[in-house]
């Protein structure tokens, strides 16, 4: 870790010479990649929404926290999150026709229920960090745990991907092949509990939803293929997180929101690409 | 698989499968046999179940009853491996999926994405160019014509080589030259591999061409037999109405 804080010291940037940022940019190296990834399906099994839900979740997971009392409220975080996927895909699976108003349902009530609880006696401020999120705030123990985090969901995703595609694809077809769909499905969307949990303090409940489907979303408009949408959508989250990150730096803005924004306009690029393409 | 070579005498028997969804029965004790190197067709009226009929075999309804493989031994094979050829795959076209990962995604365990093994993509492009498709193996999937489509699922359940292949109304959406040339493919296919065939059609005058046995459903299995004898029953006239 010295040493590539020496190294960074080294750069002729002046966002270099900081700490905080030296941090940040690392947590940015490997954030984007994880949440893009698992972007790549979770727009390919249309749970773009899904994902949407979980996020708001997270502030239940700090309110159960606070109310057990439990200093770390990743704990929280991460159990409730899990628990609420796995109630969303039961929920689908016995009546699928609705599944986005159910979707719906339970964000609602899950954002309402951790504010309700975290604003009694009018203590709301010191929770609203978690709704845009710091990453310029991460110290490098977060690092190393988002790093292993990284290499298990990486791990996983290996084993598991080809039957998810296949899944993604069409749910009867698995089925034919002897895919247990269902159990595939549940590991993903606990995969991703835990991912979003653990990032969204540093991107927030309001925008880490942004991060895992933007880039993913963008690579969708011009990958041809399975490999081609991985390498495009790692390429475009990494890119628009070090864009973002020091464009935010120097026109001091919020770094989460400049990095959602540049992935917002790598979507409308690659979209203009696709539709030229298309044309030609 | 050495009871596949030719034998005529194993085959899967459909074992007194009922389903009920809330109050209603869709199937009522329905069984049957489906020999290999038999093509037997399921027809029926709109809503009579055969979908759930298929996706009852299939294992993804609830159901009462078995779905049973038993080979040429007599010994009973209850995990049985199916191909699935469906009449209308409902994906998402804009997903970024090629026949290439489609077909290897179901052969392989190593993540489609990572350097692919070359031994592997000459069995996908020969196993495409039996059903004359090589050339569609970088295509995206979501932009095949429903006939290449049909093809490429076919090449799909083919491997691994099942014990039952399931043909759901297998050639909706394609042309008239291509609908026999789909057939005669089939029909080579399970002669040759000795696969036992189900098939659900509308089309009344392919199957009277093509089946060697048929099952006329109406939750029950009202007729079973030689196409010849369910054609000319009392219990096929009142369904299709002196057709």
């Amino acid at each position: 870790m010295d040493i590539l804080y020496a190294l960074f010291e080294k750069l002729p940037f002046s966002w270099t010479q900081y700490g905080f940022m030296v941090n940040a940019f690392i947590a940015v190296l490997l954030i984007s990649p994880l949440l893009g990834t698992l972007g790549t399906m979770t727009v390919n099994n249309k749970m773009a929404f899904f994902s949407d839900a979980l996020g708001h979740s997270a502030l239940t997971g700090i309110a159960i926290g606070v109310m057990i009392g439990i200093d770390n409220m990743l704990i929280s975080m991460v159990a409730f999150g899990i628990l609420l996927s796995l109630i969303i895909m039961k929920v689908k699976a016995t009546n699928s026709a609705s599944a986005d108003t159910i979707i719906s349902v339970f964000s609602s009530t899950s954002v309402a229920l951790g504010l309700v609880i975290l604003s009694i006696g009018g203590g709301f401020s010191k929770y609203s960090q978690y709704l845009i999120g710091d990453i310029l705030a991460i110290t490098s123990k977060d690092l190393l745990l988002l790093f292993v985090l990284l290499i298990v969901v990486l791990l996983i995703w290996g084993l598991i991907y080809n039957k998810l595609l296949l899944v993604s694809l069409n749910a009867d077809l698995a089925a034919s092949r002897g895919i247990k769909h269902r159990l595939i499905e549940n590991i993903f969307v606990v995969l991703v509990a835990v991912v979003v949990m653990l990032s969204i303090k540093w991107i927030g409940v309001l925008l880490i939803n942004s991060l895992l489907i933007l880039p993913a979303a963008a690579a969708r408009n011009i990958a041809k293929n399975s490999k081609q949408h991985l390498i495009y959508t790692i390429s475009i989250s990494l890119l628009s997180g070090i864009i973002g990150l020091i464009l935010s730096f120097y026109i001091n803005s919020s770094s989460g929101a400049t990095i959602v924004l540049t992935s917002a306009i790598m979507f409308f690029i690659t979209l203009l690409i696709r539709k030229l393409s298309e044309r030609s | 698989m050495p009871c596949h070579d030719g034998c005529g005498l194993c085959q899967i028997k459909i074992d007194d499968l009922s389903v009920e969804k809330g109050r209603d029965k869709i199937l009522i004790n329905v069984s049957f046999l489906v020999k290999c190197g038999e093509l037997t067709a399921i027809i029926g009226t709109n809503g009579a179940g055969k979908t759930t009929l298929l996706r009852s075999i299939l294992g993804e309804i609830n159901h009462t009853g078995k779905v049973i493989h038993e080979d040429c031994t007599g010994e009973n094979i209850e995990n049985i491996t199916v191909g699935y050829v469906p009449q209308f795959l409902d994906f998402d076209r804009t997903m970024p999926i090629s026949v290439e990962d489609f077909l290897l995604s179901g052969r392989t365990k190593t993540p489609v994405w990572l350097k692919k093994k070359k031994s592997l993509i000459e069995e996908i492009r020969a196993d495409l160019d039996k059903v004359g498709c090589a050339d569609l193996i970088s295509r995206k999937l979501g932009s095949l014509s429903g006939g290449e489509l049909q093809k490429v699922l076919l090449v799909a359940a083919l491997n691994p080589s099942p014990d039952l292949l399931i043909l759901d109304e297998p050639v909706s959406g394609v042309d008239e030259v291509g609908t026999e040339k789909f057939y005669k493919m089939i029909h080579k296919l399970y002669h040759e591999r000795h696969i036992a065939v189900a098939m659900v059609s509308h089309d009344l005058s392919l199957v009277r061409e093509y089946a060697d046995k048929v099952v006329l459903l109406n939750k029950s299995v009202l007729c079973y037999g030689t196409v010849d004898e369910v054609f000319s029953s009392q219990e096929f006239k009142k369904e299709f109405g002196g057709l």
